[in-house]
């Protein structure tokens, strides 16, 4: 995880459900480059065609509400999400995302200072967020410890690897 | 009951997780690391072999605490769904995990764990599915989680959660004829909203919780995940210890929460004259007295008795009991799904499916059926379902532009002889 992340903005409404993200029918897909074709077909269908590397969500309140499915930040990791900054976000999407490494932020107030196209300059330890068009931005209070060393971990998978992999070498040793 | 040391007492949710951490008291907003009483999965748990074995994990913590139960498409009914099940099946031998509730033992994990026993007062429980916030009933902590986050559980028998505030919800009064669980909780939704409840813990209390059954528990706690709650929980008590006396699996740590405990926010609901709800399009917490609704005179094209929420016997035999000599409208498709195989050997006993199937309706296996819209009973653009499942988003059941009205399973009833939503007190 970059500390400073750049990107152009896409910017999506309050409640926006995992129903929303990928679908149910979709849901026995495991490859997450599968699952990208699907993105947002509810929610953003323009989406899928046109989302570029790199490119920040601006969400309003409860956004990844719904289900448990972490084919949500999956799908949205695989297309090149860089990170999703919100109002506020549901509990297991927030968790599922950084679980996978993919920076998800609640700042209160985010979704009124961008427009679709913006560009956002996200600062994830100063806790701000700066529109590089019109200037305005939010401060928010940063993520914990534990959870930054997560996304600098890389996620979930890799934090687990280290530990399980230390464990294993104290008893070896 | 009061503790002495901290200034103010524990809620329930605040002492199972103080349990489960193994730290004497806990505080809103405290990182803990939880060790897992038990650990489930459904399909979405094909997903957590891959990062299982990506961190470099062998053996899983407790074979004797995992739980798997596929539900969503049971039998399988795609090919991606038939690999899912293998995927698990594999897994399941290779781990020697023995607690397997493969197909013709089946049933929808929540149900699952429900009805024998695998959630016990005090325990902390994750699901790779949102609504194990369901089994909190059992005075447990029991929430969803991922399955990159249940990899991580199967490995270490561990995660780590924030302390959550807890919202009380007080419900006293008496619920009137054709007047259900489901109806308060819908009415609840409606108040606290699909935000209002979000990383918290709701505990439900008062004489009217008190009185209610444990399947009627287990519906309250059920839609506590539409709120955005962490858990949804009732206090342990002669319920609940009746229910698992012959089927608990492992031993129970049964809390309550002090006297002097701190909510973040107190509801009280008195039930006395309360109708029955309804949640309308698109939103779960879009919740309208019933009889408005059926004011409007609302068309359906398809009723739906069947899920995590409200597909237990005692939801069956109540849904019977209203179509029993009966038709199902003209125009009108009623699926009728049990919670699990037990629930379906118990409705052929009692004569339901006779009852459901006579009057028109599919009774189907035991599975999420039409719930989720990925696997049967999918609605088409434009359509109206009356539902008694939880969740009512654009797409939720097919079509995304398909409308979909979440009611008791007495009112999906009624529905579906109507033909148009309905007032089950009217067929009671
Ligand atoms: S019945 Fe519906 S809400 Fe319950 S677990 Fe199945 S799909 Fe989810």
């Amino acid at each position: 995880m970059e500390d400073v992340i750049e990107g152009r903005v896409w910017t999506l409404g309050r409640d926006v459900d995992t129903d929303g993200i990928i679908s149910g029918k979709y849901l026995t897909i495991i490859d997450p480059n599968e699952l990208k074709k699907h993105v947002f077909e509810i929610a953003l269908p323009e989406f899928a065609a046109l989302a570029q590397p790199g490119d920040i969500l601006i969400a309003d309140e409860n956004f990844g509400s719904g289900s448990s499915r972490e084919h949500a930040p999956a799908a949205l990791k695989a297309i090149g999400v860089g990170a999703i900054v919100a109002d506020s976000f549901a509990r297991i999407f927030f968790r599922n995302s950084i679980n996978l490494g993919l920076p998800a932020v609640e700042a209160r107030g985010v979704r009124a200072i961008f427009e679709k196209g913006d560009i956002a300059r996200l600062e994830m330890r100063a806790g701000r967020i700066t529109n590089l068009r019109t200037k305005a931005s939010v401060k928010f209070p940063p993520l914990p410890h534990h959870l930054l060393d997560l996304l600098e971990a890389g996620g979930l998978v890799e934090k687990v690897r280290r530990e399980l992999a230390a464990r294993s070498s104290k008893v070896t040793a | 009951m009061t503790t002495g040391n901290g200034g103010h007492g524990m809620t329930l949710a605040e002492k199972v997780m103080a349990r489960a951490s193994g730290h004497e008291r806990v505080e809103p907003g405290q990182i803990i690391e939880g060790n897992v009483d038990l650990a489930m999965m459904h399909e979405q748990g094909a997903q957590t072999v891959g990062p299982f074995h990506d961190m470099g994990a062998e053996k899983v913590w407790d074979p004797e605490r995992v739980v798997i139960a596929i539900d969503h498409w049971v039998p399988a009914s795609t090919e991606g769904a038939a690999v899912l099940h293998r995927i698990l099946r594999k897994f399941a031998q290779e781990k020697g995990l023995p607690h397997f509730y493969d197909v013709g033992n089946h049933g929808i994990c929540h149900q699952i764990l429900a009805e024998n026993g695998w959630v016990v007062p005090g325990d902390l429980a994750v699901g790779t599915d949102s609504h194990t916030n369901m089994l909190g009933a059992m005075g447990a902590v029991a929430s969803g989680v991922g399955p990159t986050e249940m990899a991580a559980v199967l490995a270490l028998g561990r995660l780590w959660l924030k302390v959550p505030t807890t919202l009380s919800v007080k419900v006293t009064g008496r619920l009137g004829k054709g007047v259900t669980a489901k109806d308060l909780v819908l009415r609840v939704l409606g108040e606290v909203k699909t935000t209002g409840a979000a990383y918290k813990a709701v505990e439900f209390s008062g004489a009217v919780v008190e009185r209610f059954s444990m399947p009627e528990r287990f519906t309250i706690c059920n839609m506590t995940t539409e709120m955005g709650a962490k858990c949804g929980m009732v206090a342990p008590d002669a319920h609940t210890f009746e229910y698992l006396e012959k089927i608990a699996k492992h031993p129970m740590h049964p809390l309550t929460a002090d006297r002097d405990a701190r909510y973040e926010r107190t509801i009280e609901v008195d039930v006395d004259g309360m109708p029955p709800m309804v949640a309308c399009p698109n939103t779960p917490d879009n919740v309208r007295p019933l009889p408005e609704v059926v004011g409007e005179h609302v068309r359906v094209d398809q009723a739906f008795l069947g899920s995590c929420t409200n597909a237990r016997i005692e939801d069956m035999r109540e849904g019977a009991a209203i179509m029993k000599g009966a038709k199902v409208a003209h125009g009108v498709r009623f699926i009728v799904s049990p919670a699990s195989t037990p629930i379906y050997q118990q409705c052929l006993k009692e004569g339901i499916i006779d009852i459901f199937t006579e009057a028109g309706a599919v009774f189907t296996n035991s599975s999420c059926s039409a719930c989720f819209g990925g696997n049967m009973g999918i609605l088409a653009p434009d359509e109206v379902c009356a539902s008694s499942s939880n969740r009512n988003f654009p797409g939720r059941m097919g079509a995304k532009n398909a409308k979909i009205y979440l009611m008791s399973p007495a009112a999906v009833v009624a529905t579906a002889i109507k033909g148009e939503i309905a007032d089950p007190r009217e067929y009671q």
